[in-house]
């Protein structure tokens, strides 16, 4: 049988996209993160308002129900809008871009902070590996979302006070990101050390090739299977923590509103009977969290030799 | 035995200094705390002086140690935000979130167990598959959104339960104000305990059926049905008691994390705990309540960790036999 030419065709053909095409969950699952992935970036382009413009907005538009006509300006909205007489529509889109882009970016930070510790630590061993190892243990026994709340709380502090604002996202990226780098670091450090006494590392240890690139041209290719499958879960985990310190009021600033944020101002609204703020920003988190964490959870079985 | 707690508890000491550390560092260098304490009109000489007052020009070892002196004697000094001692503020919503974690623990012990028994056993039923279901739901949902879907469910659309606050409360001698001797007070606990105590139990149930569905095809399980052992014996006498070490581990150590996560609950259904007060204070960057705030936390997870590690000694005999041979 003749192979089929081309990377389009080999990727069609691997293991990997056979194990998707006859995964249903994970099809669909795929589908709905696609959706609200491609809402979330195309959002200045789709969006029917820009909910970040004060001048676009009409108070006498507020809490105009989802699909109902507003008694004063006659104009109607796909999910309503909130107290300002924001489209909740678009305030979503671009409530999920900042989601996105924070979950999506403290994950890479971590990551690359994870595989750097744990490449050190599994190639070099000795003290190094066991100090970061130590560090590793303390943090996993605490909760990441108290350790991301402390880093926020140093970190906003050390900042001064009229520059919080401007800087809340990276800070909030950074406290997540540092709250998630321990299980990269140590799935990469056991597999660093299984893959450092193969031969084909010693090998290249014997021809002279610098440590530096027989980490990463040598070891690092054959320790991304799992470090992907906790990407991809750590993702999820991520934009959920993003929405619960935006929820508790210390992630990003309220003029640029996450989906946590939203919940948070739909939350007020919930008594006088507006529980459409509420609603679909919690829908878009949970089918953005759902959809992510399933395709993970895909991703693990697909990827582990032991289930085949 | 005894080398063992002893070194337990050297570790235990390592880590507590470690976050003191942290404590002390967050204490003296983010933000200056004399611009924090005092007024805008005071004079550089009155800031200088207070500098040497509170010792603030001491070498950073001596500053230290008398951090931690302080700290032993539970002085952690006046809340820039609330004008008031740290430790009596900390003191004062203690009782309210220590009711909220011990509530939630016992529900999703309870109910985790009762569920991870019954899902095991009645494997293939429709019962089951839908508790599994619901529960893989409950696992994907953040914490503060059951709160805020409970909130909405129970206390706007069916007005049953109370959505804020811990209702009346009642002084104890000693200071401990309850809420579970009023009928409000009880009635307040109902919605946080279950949004704290839901990820738990499903995280338990899920645990509990594992490990039953793994005890269950052992020999001994059989060997117990062949000597004509009732179900109920072979179930809870002889799978359940087995299975029943990693869960309390997990169960121990979950307790810490209810503590942490009672941040979010408490922060949702405004309960005047530990919690939401820390959230005040990083949301405004008071560091001693901060500071506090972290080696309480600390300490409750450092002293958990002790406990069921000493635990597994007195629910594994397995343990103590090989820590005994080892010594021969």
């Amino acid at each position: 049988m003749s192979k089929p030419q081309g990377l389009l065709a080999r990727a069609w053909d691997s293991d990997l996209a056979y194990s998707f095409r006859t995964t249903p969950v994970a099809i669909v699952a795929a589908l709905v993160a696609l959706v609200i992935v491609l809402g979330a970036v195309l959002a200045p382009w789709i969006a029917p308002t820009n909910p970040y413009d004060p001048a676009s907005l009409n108070l006498m538009d507020g809490f105009t129900p989802p699909g109902v006509e507003n008694a004063f300006t006659g104009n109607s909205y796909l999910l309503g809008t909130d107290n300002q007489g924001r489209d909740l529509f678009s305030t979503i889109l671009y409530g999920a871009r900042i989601s996105l882009f924070v979950g999506v970016m403290a994950v890479l930070f971590g990551m690359v902070l994870g595989i750097s510790a744990g490449l050190l630590a599994g190639w070099r061993g000795g003290w190094i590996d066991t100090l970061l190892m130590r560090i590793a243990d303390v943090q996993l026994s605490f909760p990441s979302i108290l350790i991301a709340l402390l880093i926020f709380g140093i970190a906003s502090g050390l900042i001064p006070p009229d520059r919080r604002e401007t800087m809340a996202i990276w800070v909030l990226i950074i406290a997540i990101g540092l709250s998630d780098w321990v299980q990269f670091a140590r799935v990469v450090r056991g597999a660093t050390m299984v893959e450092k006494n193969k031969e084909y590392v010693q090998a290249a240890r014997v021809i002279g090739v610098h440590p530096f690139r027989i980490l990463t041209r040598h070891i690092l290719p054959n320790v991304m299977g799992p470090v992907l499958v906790i990407a991809t879960i750590s993702v999820a985990l991520a934009i959920i923590a993003e929405a619960t310190l935006s929820f508790l009021g210390v992630g990003v600033p309220p003029t640029q509103p996450s989906l946590g944020t939203l919940i948070r101002q739909g939350q007020q609204y919930l008594f006088s009977g507006e529980w459409w703020i509420l609603l679909f920003p919690s829908l878009t988190l949970l089918a953005l969290a759902l959809s992510v964490n399933l395709l993970g959870d895909w991703l693990r079985d697909a990827l582990n030799p032991r289930l085949k | 035995m005894i080398a063992y707690i002893l070194r337990r508890l050297f570790q235990s000491v390592i880590v507590m200094l470690v976050v003191a550390l942290i404590s002390f560092a967050l204490f003296r260098y983010v933000g200056d705390p004399i611009y924090a304490m005092v007024g805008q009109e005071t004079s550089l000489e009155d800031r200088e002086a207070l500098r040497e007052l509170l010792g603030l020009n001491d070498p950073v070892v001596v500053q230290f140690l008398r951090f931690l002196g302080n700290a032993v004697q539970g002085d952690f000094g006046i809340s820039y935000r609330l004008q008031e001692p740290v430790m009596e503020l900390i003191l004062s919503r203690l009782p309210a979130t220590l009711e909220l974690a011990l509530v939630s623990g016992l529900l999703a012990f309870v109910f985790g167990v009762g569920l991870g028994v019954y899902t095991a056993l009645r494997r293939k039923g429709w019962l089951s598959n839908l508790i599994m279901s619901v529960s893989l739901i409950g696992v994907s949902l953040p914490t503060f959104l059951i709160g805020v879907l409970l909130i909405w469910v129970f206390a706007v659309e069916l007005q049953w339960l109370p959505s804020f606050g811990r209702g009346d409360v009642v002084e104890l001698p000693g200071g401990w104000r309850t809420g579970f001797l009023t009928e409000s007070g009880r009635a307040s606990l109902i919605l946080p305990a279950v949004t704290l105590g839901l990820y738990q139990m499903t995280l338990i149930m899920r645990l509990v059926r594992a490990e039953m569905l793994e005890v269950l095809r052992t020999d001994y399980i059989k060997f117990a049905r062949a000597r004509g052992l009732s179900n109920r014996a072979v179930h809870f006498g002889h799978a359940l008691k087995n299975t029943l070490v990693p869960v309390i581990t997990i169960t121990g150590l979950q307790l810490g994390a209810i503590i942490a996560f009672a941040i979010i609950t408490e922060t949702v259904f405004q309960w005047p705990g530990v919690g939401a007060l820390f959230i005040n204070s990083v949301r405004v960057v008071d560091v001693p309540v901060m500071a506090a705030y972290l080696m309480l936390i600390a300490l409750i997870f450092v002293i958990i960790n002790l406990i069921v590690d000493l635990l597994y000694f007195a629910v594994d005999p397995r343990l103590r036999v090989d820590r005994a041979n080892a010594r021969h």
